[in-house]
């Protein structure tokens, strides 16, 4: 095992194949620790950080800001002040000379996203790891307005021993668009009828946002399915939230209506890429999608509160709960994170959004595993 | 055969004509002042033909008119009151004053356009009278044309397309004699315009077109062949402008008391006149009484339009798109 | 990973949903099925190259073949619009544009106008355009900026299939007249598309590329050409950023201004002829607009103003190459 480290272009989600240097966080010579983040990079869809593999110093930046590198790209290298210049240099020279970017999509493709039937609804979702794992499987369920993909960031890394489900609720992404009733309740049924169809007898639930009150739901309705709850900047715990948002982002036509209103879901409003905006556009403007998300505010989140709070029934439920927030949030704010009552975890994130599960990935990530275990 | 017409149909025959004719004579009158913007081309001397095709239509049929549009529109019930204001440029008028006389349109009374464009409108009635085929309602569209249009490819194409589809389309060719300024017997191949229907496996008919009741029967027939199903009909009427091309056409291409003549001797009006009052169908004193009326009302329209508003620069660049 | 169909597929789909959604919706134009009234296979060809093949079986009765005779039938697809129906009329080749002007531009671009506004005309004139099939002068003009000249239009040039069905969808339930003009080199183009029912809107064009040396404006295929010239530049150094303004008319000009007031640079890439055509349009317009912001003289990359020639080595000099942009985008950027 050499004691020099790669730092190499990452792929977040299935479709990047190459991805810009935004800038670097770190200079050569800097000393770094594993987990902190190093550089920024950017992929069509998304920006985000790339951490440290190991603890050591910066040794090499082998690409500059601008710079667009295929997934797994060499970017920079990273070791102990002791190894030496002429040993960095041949390991840097190996690399490039060995390095083939993947040949397209097609070669590379991994798990795919799949559809199944669940009470009337088809249904997306994607599945990672392997069940022969040690690991109790894990559901992901976004948030409103989202859809799968909002796990880029998470769903690879959180699958390294567990079978992860991330699934489009119903009205989201590419499941069917008809809500029905369009109420917590339906949702978490459609949850749980998932998860029987795909074959889990119980899982952990992770949820964002919405998603988080979906998942709080699931565990009032359908208790046996859940091991425990994750939520993320989650609904459901008390009544306050940004509706300005939400009719903001059910009404927005274009993307001038659209981009203000997502600036308001990170932390570091930069992060709204001019693709992220395109791709939610594309979503809203799916027939049937205006309808969904119209029925589900009208029903989650009317006159200005939320109309669920479930806060104080957790602690009857007796399952392990996990909050985690994004202190900067400003859709719903960060003092709901200590409002759930019981043996509960709480995670707050500085100088994070509602979209932390993005923003501070590794760190959610590495939350999320401690918890499950 | 048509159903006979009643009393009322001959008053409202009788009514339209003198309304049509009225119309067009205080346009005369008063585009001679300078007042009147633009061009003006006058349907009098005609109006047996559009009163007598429109009598067979309802509100639902079609039809496509030309730059001497005036009489089909009064026919197909379009309001003479905010036609003289479309014409004299108000914003009250029929089209906020931005057609003007060329291209009055009503389409809530079926009325798809006078049209600037010579036979333009035959491809246009074959559209409507595919939508009303498709839609199964049995209504029918009528495209006007003059002996002009009857060269132009439009109008072939229309009659192809029209007879190719089996549509409810009646191409209705208004043979005044003269396109513009040249004369039917230069410009027109074949006898008569009708003899062009052989070509396109439709019947052909030519009919007098100062005799209303001769219009209305022939019209009559093809309509309602067109309604039951039996496709396209094409109908001459050949009659005689009375003024010239447009306002300010002396006309001297014309033979010397040719138009006088035709006035005396052959007008519809008094034609129609003659005939309803020595029938005893109806008396001097029905007619004089509609004459009074149209008058009145004509007048009316002439002092309404010389006071309505012009439109204004808001107006500009209203009604190019639906949203844009 | 969303499906992936061609561009042609993505017209075929958004007609085919467009049509079991609302009945009012017809397809005519010559062979749009093909085989009408001869004593072989109905639906032959579904068009002449097999855009809307399949429709005819699905949509009984609505999808009509028609004599040639493209004044006739295109003022008929007018005709029928102004009672309600929307019609979709081919024009197979937008060349043909020659024998059926008088309908699209006299009549059903203003007829809204000139009856003071009380006329809709929802009929959609889908065309093919462009060069590069050795198809000669007359099969291979873009013509999109004739269009876009007349009021009472709405002209569109999508450039990937997504757009397409978004578009096409947008232009049958669009309640004023559109010409959605088809580059023929694009129809084998895949791209994710959508099952579902969605409309792309007029006017607001896209950002297909973001960078901040140079701006390039393209249309159509061009959109593709300036794609594998912004990757060219982009290994030496320079940023381009692309916009496809997707409708020519409607046009997104707060995209393209604030686009140049970024970079200072515009470069625009247009396959039509030089004269009067959307590259001197969008040069006019921001040299008019964003004057200020430049930073160097307006590059357009067009074709000739000369007939599409025959030759594939005439042609292939004719349409604007990315080898062009590349060093108009060059000139500019290194313009001091």
């Amino acid at each position: 095992m050499s004691a020099i480290q790669t730092i190499t272009m990452p792929k977040w989600g299935l479709s990047m194949q190459e991805g810009k240097v935004n800038g670097w966080l770190k200079q050569v010579g800097d000393a770094v620790e594993q987990g902190q983040e190093i550089v920024e990079v950017e992929s069509e869809k998304i920006a985000g950080a790339v951490e440290a593999g190991a603890t050591g110093v910066l040794r090499r930046q082998l690409a500059n800001e601008e710079d667009v590198l295929p997934v797994g790209g060499l970017l920079g290298v990273i070791a102990d002040a002791s190894v030496s210049d002429a040993d960095i240099d041949a390991f840097v020279a190996d690399f490039l000379s060995n390095f083939k970017p993947a040949e397209g999509a097609e070669e590379d493709q991994g798990p795919t996203t799949q559809k199944i039937e669940v009470n009337g609804h088809k249904l997306r979702y994607l599945k990672r790891g392997d069940s022969g794992k040690s690991g109790e499987p894990m559901l992901l369920i976004h948030g409103f307005g989202g859809d799968l993909n909002n796990w880029l960031f998470n769903h690879e890394a959180l699958a390294a021993d567990r079978e992860v489900y991330a699934l489009d609720l119903p009205g989201h992404g590419e499941s069917t668009k008809d809500v029905g009733e369009g109420n917590l309740a339906a949702l978490a049924d459609t949850v749980a009828a998932f998860l029987d169809a795909v074959g889990v007898t119980s899982a952990h639930l992770v949820g964002h946002s919405m998603g988080g009150a979906v998942s709080l739901t699931v565990a009032l309705r359908h208790p046996e399915k859940v091991r425990s709850l994750s939520l993320i900047g989650s609904a459901g715990l008390g009544s306050e939230i940004n509706t300005g948002y939400i009719q903001g982002f059910v009404s927005a036509a274009n993307r001038n209506a659209l981009k203000p209103l997502l600036a308001d879901l990170f932390a570091d409003s930069s992060l709204v890429t001019r693709q992220l905006v395109d791709d939610l556009l594309k979503y809203k403007r799916l027939e049937g999608v205006g309808q969904a998300l119209s029925t589900l505010s009208g029903n989650l989140f009317a006159d200005g509160r939320q109309n669920s709070v479930m806060a104080d029934q957790l602690a009857a439920l007796g399952k392990p709960v996990l909050v985690i927030w994004g202190e900067e949030d400003r859709i719903i704010p960060v003092a709901h994170a200590h409002a759930v009552s019981g043996k509960v975890q709480v995670e707050v994130l500085g100088n994070r959004g509602h979209m932390v599960q993005m923003e501070a990935a590794n760190d959610v990530n590495r939350a999320i595993a401690r918890f499950v275990g | 055969m048509t159903k006979k017409l009643t009393r009322d149909d001959l008053l409202t025959a009788y009514r339209t004509m003198r309304t049509i004719r009225e119309f067009e004579e205080r346009l005369h009158t008063d585009f001679a002042t300078g007042e009147i913007p633009g061009f003006v081309h006058l349907y009098a001397g005609e109006e047996a033909s559009a009163t007598g095709v429109c009598m067979n239509l309802t509100k639902d049929d079609h039809i496509a008119s030309t730059h001497r549009g005036h009489g089909h529109c009064i026919a197909k019930g379009v309001d003479p009151v905010g036609m003289m204001a479309e014409i004299w440029g108000r914003k009250t008028g029929t089209c906020k004053g931005k057609g003007g006389s060329m291209h009055i349109a009503d389409l809530s009374v079926g009325m798809l356009g006078a049209n600037g464009i010579v036979g333009g409108g035959g491809p246009l009635v074959c559209g409507t009278a595919l939508a009303a085929k498709l839609r199964g309602t049995r209504n029918v569209s009528v495209c006007f044309f003059g002996d002009g249009a009857s060269n132009q490819g439009t109008i072939f194409e229309a009659m192809n397309l029209a007879s190719v589809w089996n549509l409810p389309v009646i191409f209705l060719a208004e043979n005044n004699g003269y396109a513009e300024a040249t004369s039917y017997n230069y410009s027109v191949a074949c006898d008569t315009i009708a003899d062009r229907a052989s070509a396109f496996g439709m019947p052909g008919i030519t009919v007098d077109g100062f005799d209303f009741f001769a219009v209305h029967e022939a019209a009559g027939e093809a309509i309602e062949r067109a309604r039951n199903g039996g496709g396209p009909s094409l109908v001459e009427v050949k009659l005689s402008r009375y003024y010239g091309h447009f306002e300010g056409d002396q006309q001297t291409y014309r033979a010397p008391g040719e138009v006088q003549n035709i006035r005396d001797t052959k007008d519809c009006l008094l034609q129609f006149s003659r005939r309803v009052t020595a029938s005893g169908e109806l008396a001097q004193a029905d007619l004089d009484a509609i004459d009074a009326e149209v008058k009145a009302l004509i007048d009316g329209s002439v002092v309404k339009a010389k006071s309505d508003p012009k439109p204004t620069e808001a107006d500009l660049l209203t009604d190019v798109y639906v949203s844009y | 990973m969303a499906r992936k169909i061609t561009y042609q597929q993505a017209i075929n789909e958004a007609l085919d949903q467009e049509m079991a959604r609302d009945q009012n919706v017809i397809v005519m134009g010559e062979d749009v099925a093909g085989g009408s009234g001869a004593p072989g296979e109905q639906d032959a060809w579904g068009g002449v190259l097999g855009v809307t093949r399949g429709l005819y079986a699905k949509h009984p009765g609505r999808v009509i073949d028609t004599p040639i005779s493209e004044s006739g039938y295109v003022g008929a697809a007018i005709g029928a619009a102004c009672c309600g129906m929307r019609p979709v009329a081919e024009l197979m080749f937008v060349d043909f544009l020659g024998v059926c002007f008088d309908q699209i531009f006299n009549q059903a671009a203003k007829f809204r106008y000139m009856f003071g506004g009380k006329a809709e005309t929802p009929v959609v004139i889908r065309a093919m355009y462009g060069a590069g099939f050795r198809a000669a002068a007359q099969h291979s003009q873009c013509l999109y900026n004739i269009f876009t000249h007349i009021p009472g239009l709405k002209v569109v040039v999508p450039s990937n299939p997504y757009d397409a069905k978004g578009l096409l969808i947008q232009s049958i339930r669009d309640n004023d007249p559109v010409i959605f003009l088809e580059h023929k080199a694009l129809y084998t183009m895949e791209g994710e598309v959508p099952e579902e029912l969605y409309t792309v809107p007029f006017g607001e064009a896209a950002v297909v590329r973001e960078g901040h040396d140079v701006t390039i404006v393209a249309f159509g295929r061009m959109v593709l050409k300036a794609q594998e010239a912004a990757a060219d530049l982009q290994k030496q150094g320079i940023h381009c950023e692309i916009i496809d303004p997707r409708t020519t008319s409607p046009l997104d000009t707060d995209t393209i201004l604030e686009s140049v007031e970024k970079t200072g640079r515009l470069v625009v890439v247009d396959e039509s002829h030089p004269r009067c055509s959307m590259a001197s349009d969008i040069a006019g317009l921001v040299a008019e607009q964003a004057f200020d912001s430049l930073k160097a003289p307006i590059r357009q990359v067009t074709g000739f103003h000369a007939p599409v020639p025959f030759s594939d080595a005439l042609e292939e000099l004719y349409i604007p190459s990315a080898a062009k942009i590349v060093a108009a985008v060059k000139s500019v950027k290194e313009y001091k």
